[in-house]
């Protein structure tokens, strides 16, 4: 069974990764979700359960580090259509 | 902030996309090498996942390039396969442009359609629809929350309705899959139009449900190799598939999340906007409907000086596919709005990805902008001095 550090842990690895979305809105939902899915589950005491819900969690966390350093290859600081002002 | 236009595509989504884009882009119909059955394996396991969001079986479901493709294999193909003995159609006034279409060129080629008006809640009237049903009607469609005003008609009943007539349902669910239940049994639904691009997951895809039992056939639109059951023929594009697979999926674990979710913040701009400014009407049925999917009308202001105005936010009056013309949305006029309010109308779409702080500024920025522009406006002068406006004579140049 996962021990309590351990989930700390993993929660805080997956909040530090998801502050590197290069996009507003995905990375206050990647927070927000983290956050409420470590809360809603705060409880659990089944062992398996926890196991199961650690497994998840660092298959996220691999997800958004994927995820997190191909969307950074890609961030556009202009618009295409609107360089100029309107 | 116009999520009913296109969402963005969840990171979740492109990750499940990405190895079928650089490694495994074998076609999936290729039945002689492992690339082939990589990729079939691949678009069969999303079938799965789209069939298990709608409660359907897996070979109910045909890949098409959209809900717009989905539309018209739906009006048409059915309309067509049986109209040899059935020559009449019904739809409704608030349809998307692609049924309504669809409809026009079926009216062309002979057949009868009815377009069913709605009640000023946007809701059909079901009596209405059981008086519209003949003998020789094929095919009732009819969309199952509205693009532009949130409306979400009676399915099951109207499902109930013509499996007991023993007429064929369509609905046009584009707004709807992945953002509330959707149970093609329960409902009744004989077929059924998805859309990818509005469930966070890639453009470009769709899909298409269709009855096994009991049957429903329709004629294709598409020559080809037959794939898809000969519904829909052309290579079944497998990263895009993945990407509505994984969409649905995610959909289906986040929806009572998302619901909560966007309700609350639904509440949030009505509350703000309505308890600052008057005169502000919400268009369609308040408690039948998607709280995702917010259309308010500002009396008194223009609706594009508003959208100008609120530029450096995402909105849109109507539809994306009517937003270049400054014609007042026909659904809104369906539902008997006055031209006016229908010309002032703005569309708020609320999503997975939208924030309490744009909502909030969103909120901020219509206020003081419908504020700015009434107090612009002679309209406005003439209401506060107590002038009905209904009542005035304007002249003619």
């Amino acid at each position: 069974m996962a021990a309590r550090s351990q989930v700390l842990s993993l929660y805080k690895q997956i909040l530090r990764e998801s502050e590197k979305f290069p996009s507003y809105n995905i990375k206050t939902y990647a927070l927000r979700r983290t956050k409420d899915a470590f809360r809603a589950n705060k409880s659990v005491k089944d062992a398996q359960t926890i196991s199961s819900f650690m497994k998840k969690g660092n298959e996220d966390l691999n997800l958004i580090k994927r995820q997190v350093s191909s969307l950074l290859m890609y961030v556009s600081t202009e618009w295409l259509l609107f360089s100029r002002p309107i | 902030m116009d999520v009913q236009a296109t969402t963005p595509l969840d990171p979740r989504v492109n990750d499940a996309m990405m190895p079928y884009h650089v490694n495994f882009y074998g076609n999936p119909h290729s039945r002689t090498h492992a690339y082939g059955w990589e990729a079939e394996s691949a678009v069969e396991n999303a079938r799965q996942q789209v069939a298990s969001l709608i409660g359907a079986d897996p070979r109910e479901i045909i890949f098409t390039s959209g809900a717009t493709e989905s539309n018209n294999i739906s009006v048409k193909g059915v309309a067509r396969f049986y109209k040899s003995r059935k020559k009449h159609v019904i739809t409704t006034q608030t349809e998307h442009k692609c049924v309504l279409d669809s409809c026009r060129a079926l009216e062309a080629e002979g057949f009868d359609v009815t377009y069913l008006p709605v009640k000023t809640n946007g809701m059909i009237d079901m009596e209405q629809l059981e008086a519209a049903m003949r003998p020789d009607t094929s095919l009732v469609s009819v969309m199952a929350i509205n693009n532009e005003i949130g409306v979400r008609q009676p399915i099951e009943e109207i499902g109930e309705l013509c499996r007991s007539r023993k007429v064929f349902f369509h609905t046009d669910a584009a707004q709807a899959v992945g953002k509330i239940p959707v149970d093609v049994n329960a409902m009744k639904i004989d077929l059924m139009s998805i859309s990818g691009h509005k469930i966070y997951g890639p453009k470009g895809i769709g899909a298409l449900y269709l009855r096994r039992r009991p049957r429903v056939r329709v004629e294709a639109i598409q020559s080809g190799g037959g794939q898809e059951r000969g519904v829909r023929s052309g290579t079944v594009p497998a990263p895009l598939v993945v990407g509505l697979g994984a969409a649905c999926e995610i959909s289906q674990q986040e929806m009572e999340y998302d619901h909560r979710r966007i309700s609350m913040l639904a509440d949030r701009l009505i509350n703000t906007v309505c308890n600052a400014i008057p005169h502000v009407i919400r268009n369609g049925d308040p408690h039948h409907t998607y709280p995702g999917c917010v259309n308010l009308s500002f009396a008194y202001v223009e609706g594009e000086s508003l959208l100008m105005a609120l530029k450096d936010i995402a909105l849109s009056s109507g539809s994306a596919c009517t937003s270049a013309s400054l014609e007042p949305s026909y659904v809104l006029r369906a539902i008997g709005a006055d031209e006016d309010l229908a010309h002032s109308s703005i569309r708020f779409g609320i999503g997975r990805f939208t924030t309490e702080e744009e909502i909030d500024f969103t909120a901020q920025k219509c206020i003081s902008h419908v504020t700015r522009l009434r107090e612009m406006s002679p309209l406005w002068e003439m209401i506060q001095e107590g002038i009905d406006l209904k009542n005035i004579k304007w002249s003619q140049h």
